[in-house]
């Protein structure tokens, strides 16, 4: 018990980075990801194009060459980027391909007639996508999208790897320090992890049943 | 017609297994060249480890694979170094030939996990005594005192002399290591920057991103040799680390003929020739004097 409690700290701090990181990381995931959903379903052939670019990039390239790119990769065209933002801009950037075709899978199921009912009656795109099409989009992939989230709440852990000291960094730190409690230690971070995933999944499945459409 | 296919079947056997020992014998032969002793003909107390693992004719031994001059795998996954030729000295006096060594890669996290389960025999991987580690493990040593050193950019732009310089600077290691931990416990004012291994730690440095690299010298000397003119080491060791063969919890026995092995070696000069040959060779500095053998 003294382990846990000389270590409160450490945990404390950590499990708040994990927390920050996976908030702004979530929220530049879900804001680029709609923004590429829309742009994939648009009638302009560029911005379509460049979205399946973006999304087949960032989902065929595993997480951590992300992280080298950003990190390593950027100083060397001289755009340094401190190591926090670094690692929310990398998960960011990397979930945003797949929340955009959880999305895009979502729009997909919003029947034909309903968006062309909207341009019927003068809405322009913009407007059908924002006022008929994606709000009824959103409902159906509550589910994916939770999923989405939480394996990227789980994909933070990569940037302990550099230099952003979240919840995974204290396995090597605390048992390099003290190998006798590596059981303690592991059973720290999985609970770290799942204050946060946990409440995440059952408040996805309560979302999920309020807005759930009937058809 | 069943006698002669027994016959066939020892017939066959027998040629195997002289293909086997001639193989063997040639590879023995061409690793004499620069490689440590094998003895033979090895005697030791019935029931001891020695005896378990003369008898088994190979040893398990956990290294590093990435730490240039002690412990590198090469393009073929073979690790090369002085962790690696000291384990072979070790292995020598058991009668085990170096091609015979089962080698296992060990991380700074996993090393007492993996003598805990006997995953490994021993573990020979820059691995620095203390008492918290004694607590799990038992070492027989040390073989080498390194000290914490500091990398900088070459020129020393930031005019880092010493540990007391690095306050209010950023300084890179690898989290969860020794040195990491001294910065963190006394001197509190350096920014400390972590990641999981070194070569990340070089990039920052590369980029401008971190001011110094600190970390055991003989890592860093690896690290300034692979960075082709772009760092230098500060050369101001501030701690001693002395490295140590880790082994399992109370195997007394095999404690102290590990000690005597590495004791003979720094006196029939096969240790400082060891030296020579990895470590050494990319300082360009002759072996240090062999330090004491610390018999707990």
């Amino acid at each position: 018990m003294d382990f846990v409690r000389e270590n409160a700290d450490l945990f404390l701090d950590a499990f708040l980075t994990t927390l920050g990181l996976s908030l702004l990381a979530g929220l530049v995931a879900l804001v680029l990801g709609t923004l590429l959903a829309a742009m994939r379903v648009s009638p302009i052939p560029p911005l379509r194009g460049l979205a399946t670019f973006y999304v087949e990039t960032f989902r065929n390239t595993p997480l951590t060459v992300v992280f080298f790119f950003i990190i390593f990769g950027l100083p060397q065209i001289d755009f340094v980027i401190g190591f926090f933002p670094g690692a929310v801009l990398s998960v960011g950037l990397y979930t945003a391909a797949f929340v955009c075709e959880a999305l895009r899978s979502g729009i997909n199921a919003v029947s034909a007639g309903q968006a062309e009912a909207a341009r019927a009656i003068g809405l322009t795109f913009g407007q059908s996508l924002r006022e008929v099409v994606l709000p009824q989009a959103f409902r159906t992939v509550v589910p994916p999208l939770g999923n989405v989230l939480i394996a990227m709440v789980k994909n933070t852990s990569i940037a302990a790897g550099f230099s952003v000291s979240e919840l995974s960094s204290l396995l090597p730190r605390l048992v390099n320090a003290d190998a006798g409690d590596l059981t303690l230690v592991l059973v720290g971070v999985v609970v770290g992890y799942m204050v946060i995933t946990l409440p995440s999944a059952l408040a996805v499945n309560r979302i999920e049943r309020r807005v759930a459409i009937l058809r | 017609m069943r006698i002669t296919r027994y016959a066939a079947t020892l017939g066959a056997l027998g040629l195997v297994l002289a293909g086997c020992s001639s193989e063997a014998g040639q590879q023995a032969g061409e690793a004499t060249e620069n490689a440590p002793e094998v003895a033979q003909d090895v005697e030791f107390p019935a029931g001891s480890t020695m005896a378990e693992l003369a008898e088994a004719g190979t040893i398990t031994v956990g290294t590093k694979f990435d730490q240039p001059g002690f412990g590198l795998a090469n393009p073929q996954g073979v690790p090369e170094g002085f962790d690696v030729e000291v384990a072979k000295i070790v292995a020598g006096g058991l009668g085990i030939a170096p091609e015979a060594i089962e080698w296992k890669e060990t991380v700074s996290a996993n090393r007492e996990s993996f003598i805990q389960n006997g995953d490994v025999d021993i573990v020979v991987a820059t691995y620095t005594i203390n008492d918290a580690r004694k607590q799990l493990i038992d070492f027989a040593g040390p073989y080498y005192v390194a000290g914490q050193d500091i990398m900088v950019a070459t020129g020393n732009p930031q005019g880092i002399e010493g540990p007391d310089d690095l306050a209010g600077k950023r300084v890179c290691s690898v989290e969860g290591s020794t040195p990491a931990q001294n910065i963190r416990d006394n001197y509190p004012e350096a920014q400390l920057t972590l990641f999981d291994v070194y070569s990340k730690c070089a990039d920052a440095l590369r980029n401008g991103q971190v001011d110094a690299v600190t970390t055991d010298n003989v890592i860093l000397t690896g690290l300034v040799q692979g960075g082709q003119g772009a760092f230098e080491l500060v050369g101001n060791p501030f701690t001693q680390e002395p490295y140590g063969i880790g082994l399992a919890k109370g195997d007394d026995e095999f404690r102290t003929y590990i000690n005597d092995t590495l004791e003979q070696s720094f006196e029939d000069g096969s240790w400082a020739a060891a030296w020579d040959r990895t470590a050494g060779a990319i300082t360009g500095e002759p072996a240090p004097e062999p330090p004491t053998i610390d018999r707990y």
